[in-house]
């Protein structure tokens, strides 16, 4: 099979359109043949993980796409770069460090793209639509769009998601067809005493434990409650697109393409069945921590993927409750999307923030880029996605815990914990 | 010596020693680009370098930065001469696509069966820009 091209693409692909439309629309035939696309389709959005610097090369690319004179031709949003643009202090980089990695944002910038350096797009006004066919990078991002909102997008990543926006089109292929959308394995939550209670660990580890049950297939999960905010969604999400490679999955009842088990199936017979036990959550959510409850640590990190104006109201209030109203001992630093940053600060609810040692932090995350102080003890999180890449990443020891111990964790120093 | 039919996913000409991957190998987390060597501790081949070297492998695996680390590789020139593939990766094909088209350096990356092939064999891959491309195998204990 070959991949057929539209008048457009060819008019695209020979130059009429510039050269760097041009160049996006070699790059993009050559992945769309790769992944035996057939054609191409129309795209309304995307979203470009390509602005974190993975080294000369990328900025390389970008620029060639500037010096060309390239625009993206959709409404295109940018994910985390390695640099805090609104609060540079932060970032432990010597200034000639930092100068390719703010270069790499800013160029992207000029091609159009929104500098909205999020990994939570879709908290913003560039949310898509149910059926909208985009082109997203970013893991969690996609699994979100995928799932949550029924956008269509397959796992984009860098250079071809900014063809994609160039070009305005992507591959007919994978999660953007119907086809290849239902689930095919059935995970099952079986001996919850209930009523099961919706917690932010249940989401987390359901989400580490699916990513590693259904490998490059489509889940559907029976059996979870219905969600207290689509945070749990977004956690749940991200946690299985770091242990797995996630991009759909569907929960009956919760989802918009899962109103009944069935119609998740697509009326067909789900190729294998996974069983998820009151074990095994505990299990994973142990595994999450490297430390045991009552470990000092050096600070708390919120906010990956990127915290929602919901969590924010939720960790004011922890911080406003009696019992932890004193200054934390330790810092919390928070990721956030520069826009719901700028919401907050709109209505007043950050003022004093800092000087109670909590740190806000916009346009990249604390697990890519160096702001931590220290990093020689552990670090609680509430992120399921942070505890599985820092250790990694940033060589730290971590402890998981729900908002409202990481809070409380704070206030001591050391990881406290009520029972999950 | 045997030539093997192979399907061309990025151009280009290169010779040199095998270096057959048990396991598909992320560049992402599991390649240094400043050394070339294979970093990701899971991997069984850790410590060793694939720097000029013909890479065989099952298939790719992992991020999609991938495609950013293995071009990054080619322009440092710690990048391996060619990638031999038993299935299609699209985003070890977008690196070579980038990195050819940024820095006219190329490094095949073709797909055909890779059974038989062994580490140290002298494997020879031309891929031309019609999809079509060859992959011929010295095996080691055939070499004078």
């Amino acid at each position: 099979m070959t991949l057929e091209l539209t008048p457009q693409d060819y008019s695209l692909l020979h130059g009429e359109h510039g050269e760097a439309a041009a160049f996006a629309m070699q790059i993009l035939v050559s992945f769309a043949d790769a992944v035996g696309a057939t054609s191409l389709l129309d795209i309304v959005g995307a979203h470009i993980d390509g602005c974190l610097y993975h080294g000369q090369v990328s900025l390389d690319f970008v620029e060639r796409f500037v010096a060309g004179g390239g625009r993206v031709r959709v409404p295109t949003t940018l994910n985390v770069g390695a640099i805090d643009l609104i609060h540079p202090e932060l970032i432990r980089m010597s200034h000639p460090e930092q100068a390719p990695a703010r270069r790499l944002m800013r160029a992207h910038e000029e091609l159009g793209c929104v500098p909205s350096f999020t990994c939570a797009p879709y908290q913003t006004v560039f949310r898509p639509r149910f059926g909208d066919q985009v082109a997203w990078g970013e893991s969690n991002a996609i699994v979100f769009a995928n799932s949550v909102i029924g956008a269509r997008t397959d796992r984009y990543g860098d250079f071809i998601d900014l063809c994609c926006a160039i070009t305005g089109r992507a591959p007919a292929w994978g999660l953007h067809l119907d086809e290849n959308r239902r689930a095919r394995v059935l995970v099952r939550l079986t001996d919850f005493a209930p009523p099961v209670q919706a917690t932010d660990a249940l989401f987390v580890a359901v989400g580490l434990l699916v990513g590693v049950m259904a490998g490059d297939r489509v889940p559907v999960i029976d059996g979870l409650p219905p969600p207290r905010s689509e945070d749990q969604l977004k956690a749940l999400g991200a946690a299985g697109a770091s242990s797995g490679s996630l991009a759909l999955f569907h929960i009956v009842g919760v989802t918009p393409e899962a109103p009944t088990l069935q119609e998740a199936l697509g009326g067909a017979c789900p190729e294998q069945l996974f069983e998820i036990r009151p074990v095994d959550v505990t299990r994973a959510l142990q595994q999450l921590s490297t430390v045991p409850d009552g470990t000092g640590i050096d600070a708390v990190c919120l906010g990956t993927p990127h915290f929602s104006r919901n969590e924010w109201n939720r960790l004011l209030t922890a911080l406003a409750h009696p019992s932890t109203s004193a200054r934390p001992r330790v810092p919390i630093y928070v990721n956030t999307g520069r826009a719901t940053l700028k919401l907050l600060e709109d209505e007043g609810h950050l003022d004093g923030l800092r000087e109670r040692n909590v740190i806000a932090v916009t346009d990249t995350c604390t697990y890519l880029t160096p702001i931590l102080k220290r990093m020689d003890g552990a670090v609680m999180t509430n992120s399921g996605k942070w505890a599985h890449y820092a250790p990694g990443n940033l060589g730290v020891q971590v402890a998981f815990g729900e908002l409202e111990d990481c809070v409380a964790s704070a206030m001591e120093g050391r990881v406290v914990r009520s029972a999950w | 010596m045997v030539s093997r039919r192979a399907r061309s996913y990025a151009i280009g000409d290169a010779v040199g020693a095998a270096l057959v991957l048990s396991q598909p190998l992320s560049f992402w987390g599991g390649i240094d680009v400043e050394t070339g060597r294979i970093i990701d501790h899971s991997h069984p081949d850790l410590g060793r370098s694939v720097t000029a070297a013909i890479l065989v492998m099952p298939a790719g695996r992992g991020s999609s930065s991938s495609s950013s680390v293995f071009a990054e590789s080619i322009r440092r020139g710690t990048g391996p001469a060619a990638i031999v593939l038993a299935t299609s990766d699209p985003i070890l094909t977008v690196g070579a696509l980038v990195a050819h088209s940024l820095y006219g350096v190329s490094c095949p990356v073709v797909v055909c069966s890779i059974e038989g092939m062994a580490t140290g064999d002298h494997l020879q891959v031309v891929a031309s820009g019609d999809g079509e491309a060859l992959v011929t195998v010295a095996p080691k204990s055939q070499r004078p």
